[in-house]
């Protein structure tokens, strides 16, 4: 009986401090979503009270025309796409040879590949914005597309899966006079699955998400710009339209937030892949 | 053909588009950059020299880089045990099979979806002196929020783009070590358990040694991350306040729009080597001090 009542108590207290700490990480958002809600574009206009009450979607519409947030989220998606799509093919080619083709220095090749994830694009940015710029790629998709296009983290990754693969498995294809090609379609790439999923999604939010690059690319070119980039327009337009930002804020975040509900399990296998040791 | 040269045509075609980009854009702006940090430019950044190696001591050693490492590293040291602290905490909690943990886990992860450029925005917007929710909420115990406003006190700014940071950071290392504290096998807690052992024993005694390695995986990143703060920096206080330049890091130096070295090649490429040099320093000092002391199992 009285284990019983100290077992409660304790179940309630962390109960209780689960949902203290859940409400201060959320409140940040939820305080710029209601301040998104609540107040006029125009104004210095902001809630007296943190309840969700008298609620308007003027901001939000105000935002999106203003802040051009159509054609910023089609940006952001286009090039998140064609990187995603880019980055899972090339992966599974180089991968691909890691695992199951014999060539000389392979090893060396190998470990050469793992040194350049170590280059971090804060170096390499003071470089290729002169790049971009002799190949007449600032303002362009390209420049922020072909860039992205190779990452040694995915091949690294998917080769680790392909490794997994039973052996007996190639060996049976090629004695069927499967080629490299169709196997790696037909077989590899259907068995990895989870991980190239995994792998897509992270890819799409990275570039998503991405600031550096895309700031230094695009230089105030408004058809182009991503929405991260263009985001900053509406801060920067006038201080006293400081709720614009919030409608932008809430529009730019959405599809974020609705991937993470959706993918959260393959988010999470992503994330851990480098980290947890198998 | 011999058999260890047969696959060599398909090698090379399944390489090629890896290598090409990784040599354009990731080799070459390296070799380039440390190239260039040799050179040493005129005020209007055209007309350079060649200074040898000798420049990049001249580079480290000025007025705008020291600041700037100053900067940078005080902004690590405010993020990393922070971050560190609050997502082990975070994870350690939620790590209980209790009725609706999901939902928590769910939120504790959730700014993982942050962009950098959305959680300075939000800290922005809430940081504003006149319609900021914690100037409303919190200026009474803290006038600062008011007048001037956190982000615009030399004094406190850099502390604003901290917890900006870490509140960014939170999900990545809760969803991290929530992981690692799921692979920890549960009959450790049992015996654990009925050696007597209370819940601080079992914490400090078995749950910290088998997710070390995972704690240094983190602690690295969240240091890397911290030397390569721009973003925030960007966004939430363009380097300033001025004339301090109290936030102005090291890649905000580099990159920052209105940075005093934004025209001359030559110190920015050398500024950047130096960043990475620092990056890969600080990330084999974490490795070498921290790996003697982690459990890595079977």
């Amino acid at each position: 009986m009285a284990a019983d009542t100290v077992r409660g108590a304790r179940k309630f207290g962390r109960y209780t401090l689960l949902v203290v700490l859940a409400i201060i990480v959320l409140f940040p958002i939820y305080a710029v979503v209601l301040q998104a809600l609540k107040t006029g574009p125009d104004s210095l206009d902001h809630p007296r009270s943190l309840l969700p009450v008298d609620l308007t979607l003027s901001t939000i519409k105000a935002a999106w025309t203003q802040g051009n947030l159509g054609r910023l989220l089609m940006n952001s998606l286009f090039v998140s796409v064609m990187v995603t799509l880019g980055v899972v093919l090339t992966s599974l080619l180089a991968a691909y040879a890691f695992a199951f083709l014999q060539f000389p220095l392979k090893g060396p090749i190998f470990v050469l590949f793992l040194a350049t994830m170590l280059v971090p694009a804060e170096v390499t940015v003071v470089i290729n914005e002169r790049t971009a710029d002799a190949l007449g790629w600032v303002n362009s998709y390209q420049g922020l597309i072909v860039p992205s296009l190779a990452s040694t983290f995915g091949i690294f990754l998917v080769r680790q899966v392909f490794l997994q693969l039973p052996g007996e498995l190639r060996e049976a294809a090629a004695l069927d006079g499967v080629g490299h090609v169709r196997f790696l379609w037909e077989v590899a790439a259907p068995l990895s699955r989870p991980t190239l999923g995994a792998l897509g999604l992270f890819t799409f939010l990275g570039t998503w998400n991405a600031y550096l690059w895309p700031s230094q690319v695009i230089r105030g070119d408004r058809a182009h710009e991503t929405v991260q980039v263009g985001l900053e327009r509406l801060k920067n337009n006038d201080i006293s339209k400081i709720n614009l930002v919030t409608g932008g804020l809430v529009v730019a975040a959405l599809p974020i937030f609705i991937m993470l509900v959706l993918f959260q399990r393959q988010l999470v296998r992503g994330l851990t892949a480098g980290a947890v040791k198998g | 053909m011999k058999r260890r040269l047969r696959d060599v045509p398909w090698a090379v075609v399944m390489l090629l588009p890896s290598v090409v980009l990784i040599a354009v854009w990731t080799v070459y702006p390296l070799v380039k950059a440390v190239q260039n940090g040799h050179l040493r430019c005129d005020v209007t950044g055209t007309k350079c020299v060649d200074a040898g190696w000798g420049r990049y001591w001249d580079v480290f050693i000025s007025a705008e880089f020291q600041h700037s490492l100053g900067v940078s590293l005080k902004l690590m040291a405010l993020t990393v045990p922070a971050g560190l602290v609050l997502g082990v905490g975070l994870a350690v909690l939620a790590d209980k099979h209790l009725r609706g943990i999901g939902v928590f886990r769910t939120i504790f992860s959730s700014t993982v979806a942050t962009s950098v450029a959305v959680a300075s925005l939000v800290w922005f917007v809430l940081l504003q002196p006149q319609i900021g929710v914690f100037a409303d909420l919190f200026s009474g115990w803290f006038p600062v929020l008011k007048n001037p406003g956190l982000l615009n006190d030399p004094g406190t700014a850099l502390l604003a783009v901290a917890f900006s940071s870490i509140w960014a950071n939170l999900g990545f290392t809760f969803i991290i070590v929530t992981a690692a504290l799921q692979s920890v096998p549960r009959d450790l807690y049992e015996s654990a358990y009925v050696d007597g052992a209370g819940n601080v024993r079992r914490f400090t005694n078995v749950t910290l040694p088998m997710i070390a390695p995972t704690l240094l995986f983190v602690t690295v990143v969240l240091t890397t991350r911290a030397l390569q703060t721009y973003g925030e920096i960007a966004l939430l206080t363009s380097g300033g306040p001025n004339p301090e330049k109290s936030t102005t890091t090291i890649p905000y130096l580099i990159y920052g729009r209105n940075s005093i070295i934004s025209g001359d090649l030559g110190t920015k490429s050398a500024a950047a080597v130096l960043l990475f040099v620092l990056s890969l320093a600080l990330a084999l000092v974490q490795f070498r001090g921290l790996d003697k002391r982690v459990h890595y199992g079977r």
